[in-house]
């Protein structure tokens, strides 16, 4: 057993005893190295042996180099969408919601189909940070940040919609308890008001949780600038007609808002105690989100949305989701930024591949109960919707010839949802990132139907047949929700340019070299503090 | 009440402290176990991400943050519960379905209050651990001695840095300097008070 020195694999690249980036020897049929099926062997979290200074370079690299080409056309078109989005919503604004495809009898269509699918969207990052972090799975570090970035930009998508959906959007104030002269309050016993506080909470806890996470890493940013700007490396000005260093802008910029953070391990102590307690909190946070959230559907009376089973079904239909929309941007992020694979390892999109496989079974349970619940209850009503809002197609209608007006958009969340992520079952399917990428694109498909369906098939036909109608979107309604894609797109590829993409130092914690007990070996102990002898086997 | 010595450099600047740097985390680990033992008390490890176990051999004691945060957490569900029942029994009584105001006891119906009480308390609990965290450390703060060294600032990189400060009342100029040559430190210096 060798006692590993952290910087040595960096001394000998840099003496020339070893080929520089010589690569991880990669075990054969293990992909990238980390597809390993031995439990006993701890595949690498990071790859190519990456030293602490290698580490810091490649990710503080990604803000401080210029973009890739790709950037700027692929941000001219997201903030051209975001800008036509913004129209839409100014258009609904001053002439009123009748712009949207809404009737009497579906007076809640895309709007709140939209705000549910980008609130369950925004489930997966503090899900990632919260209950993976509580779970001890040190896969989490790479990725953490984006989801983090990810769920806050979904929840200001998803905010948008019950501030226009009001109607009279200079009202929206009203929703919030604050005292005014007409001496109204909300109504408490509301769960649409439940579901205001719950993500206006849910989307401060996580841009705090987001931040606390960020404040050292940005302060590694505001060394690097001033470092460069003490040793005069740094020439480049914002623009020739403003003398003003970009490294200048970035150590008062990062420096601000890395709060004056020095790295002291009495201050990590108490960073890691407040990590910890963040991610109690959000752990039932999160979960308690999205349940309000199915209780605006399920403490009514319709049928289709008076079922107990909403909350976890939820839930977990977020979770799958957010899980979704992690991977469409990770997996493309991957192959556009160098070096980038080394910390986004085919195991841990293997990993999100599971847990899509996973919570998709449980969408596919949920769908399945409220099939056996409506049998059951023996509820006619319940059946009705059931067999005839949802899912009988034409070419089986009953001998009345009553089908189900909407089985397309049924089916096609059950494809999309339950059937799709059953390839997953496959290991060259769960181990390749393009067919992971598609499997992503059909979740988020079937996700977005999946509120489709709940919202608009179960309200469309009330009581009585005469109250009966379809639902046609109009051109408002398609391009508001392509303008949402828009906001969060820009939102992103910002993200990607001026804040860390990892959590540069939770991913140096998580390298071998870290282990201060010096044992270079892939057997992380997690309990030192228990008994320093107590280490894994294979020494 | 003992006077604190003053510690000046060779020009009569005061002095904030002592660094050296280390080259590994178990390097910086033993050096801790030492200075701990040697009981000093004024001085810090900087590492670029918390070294595990780092609090044991450096003999932190467990920080209250979780008191302030669990104390902000019952405000916050009291404050929900009191908005609730001041919003529903004075403030506008609103019928719905003939259900009760709700309230604690009496005609009772606190329970659809529940949610936001638990929201409110996530919220206050959540501001109290990032505001309690940077209150304790002493954060924001716009300027520390050691930020003005350029070594230091590597810290945030791949370096470890274990500084003594003159403030630690066994705090020696010459003494700390070789304690830290014993353990190991490289490139020690004076970090100026300024």
């Amino acid at each position: 057993m060798t006692s590993f020195q952290p910087d040595e694999s960096m001394a000998r690249r840099l003496a020339g005893i070893d080929a520089a980036g010589r690569p991880t020897p990669i075990p054969p049929g293990s992909g990238d190295g980390t597809l390993i099926d031995d439990i006993d062997v701890r595949p690498p979290l990071v790859l190519n042996n990456r030293s602490f200074k290698e580490v810091t370079d490649i990710i503080c690299g990604y803000t401080e180099n210029p973009p890739g080409r790709w950037w700027l056309p692929v941000f001219g078109m997201a903030n051209a969408l975001a800008a036509f989005g913004t129209l839409m919503i100014l258009y609904l604004i001053i002439t009123g919601v009748g712009v949207w495809g809404q009737t009497n009898q579906v007076d809640w269509a895309w709007d709140i189909t939209n705000f549910v699918f980008w609130i369950g969207i925004g489930h997966a990052g503090t899900l990632i940070s919260a209950i993976l972090c509580l779970f001890k799975q040190k896969w989490r570090t790479a990725v953490n940040r984006a989801a983090e970035a990810m769920t806050i930009f979904a929840v200001i998508c998803a905010a948008t919609y019950p501030g226009i959906h009001v109607g009279r959007a200079w009202m929206a104030w009203m929703m919030f308890p604050i005292p005014n002269s007409n001496a109204i309050w909300p109504n408490f016993r509301s769960p649409l008001l439940w579901d205001l506080f719950a993500v206006s909470t849910y989307g401060t806890v996580s841009a705090l949780f987001w931040y606390m996470g960020m404040v050292p890493d940005l302060a590694t940013l505001r060394d690097r600038a001033t470092l460069r700007l003490r040793s005069g490396q740094s020439t480049n000005t914002i623009a020739p007609f403003l003398p003003v260093r970009v490294d200048a802008l970035r150590a008062y910029i990062y420096g601000f808002l890395s709060l004056g953070w020095r790295f002291s391990s009495r201050h990590w102590h108490r960073y890691e105690a407040a990590y910890l307690l963040l991610a109690g909190m959000s752990t039932p946070l999160v979960l308690s989100v999205h349940s309000i959230v199915s209780t605006d559907f399920a403490t009514s009376q319709l049928p289709g949305w008076h079922t107990t089973i909403f909350p976890p079904y939820f839930v977990a239909g977020a979770i799958f989701g957010g899980f979704a929309m992690v991977l469409l941007l990770l997996i493309p992020c991957r192959e556009l930024y160098p070096n980038m694979k080394d910390f986004v390892t085919l195991r841990h999109l293997e990993n999100m591949a599971k847990i899509l496989l996973l919570t998709g079974m449980m969408v596919g349970f949920a769908y399945a109960m409220e099939f056996f619940i409506a049998w059951y209850s023996g509820n006619p009503f319940e059946k009705d919707v059931f067999l005839y809002n949802r899912v009988m197609p034409p070419f089986f209608a009953a001998e009345d010839g009553r089908y189900a007006p909407y089985w397309w958009a049924y089916w096609a969340m059950i494809g999309c949802n339950v059937i799709s992520p059953q390839v997953f079952w496959m290991k060259f399917a769960r181990q390749s990132p393009v067919v992971i990428f598609i499997v992503a694109t059909f979740v988020t498909i079937g996700m977005w139907f999946e509120r489709f369906v709940i919202i608009v098939t179960s309200l469309h036909r009330a009581w009585l047949p005469g109250e009966w109608h379809m639902f046609h979107p109009t051109f408002v309604d398609i391009m508001t929700f392509a303008g949402t894609f828009g906001i969060f797109l820009t939102l992103f590829l910002l993200f990607l340019r001026v804040i860390p993409v990892f959590a540069i130092s939770e991913l140096k914690a998580v390298l071998p070299q870290a282990d201060p007990h010096g044992h270079h070996d892939d057997h992380h102990d997690d309990h030192h503090g228990q008994g320093h002898d107590h280490h894994g086997k294979g020494h | 009440m003992t006077t604190v010595k003053q510690f000046v450099n060779e020009k009569g600047e005061p002095i904030y402290g002592i660094m050296a740097e280390f080259a590994t985390p178990a390097a910086i680990y033993h050096a801790a176990e030492k200075l701990r033992d040697q009981g000093f008390t004024h001085w810090d490890v900087y590492a670029p991400f918390p070294i595990h176990g780092i609090d044991e051999a450096m003999g932190i004691r467990r920080t209250r943050l979780p008191l302030i945060v669990g104390s902000a957490a019952c405000v916050g569900v009291v404050a929900g519960y009191l908005l609730q029942w001041y919003g529903s029994n004075i403030g506008y009584k609103l019928v719905t379905q003939g259900k009760p105001y709700g309230e604690f006891g009496g005609a009772g119906g606190w329970e659809s209050f529940v949610p936001i009480m638990f929201e409110l308390g996530v919220l206050f609990a959540a501001f109290a651990t990032l505001i309690g965290m940077l209150a304790l450390n002493g954060l924001p703060r716009h300027h520390h001695p050691l930020l003005s060294k350029e070594r230091f600032l590597r810290v945030s990189d791949d370096r470890f840095v274990i500084c003594v400060e003159a403030a630690d009342p066994k705090f020696d100029h010459k003494a700390t300097r070789t304690l830290l040559e014993s353990l190991g430190g490289t490139h020690i210096d004076l970090v100026e008070d300024q």
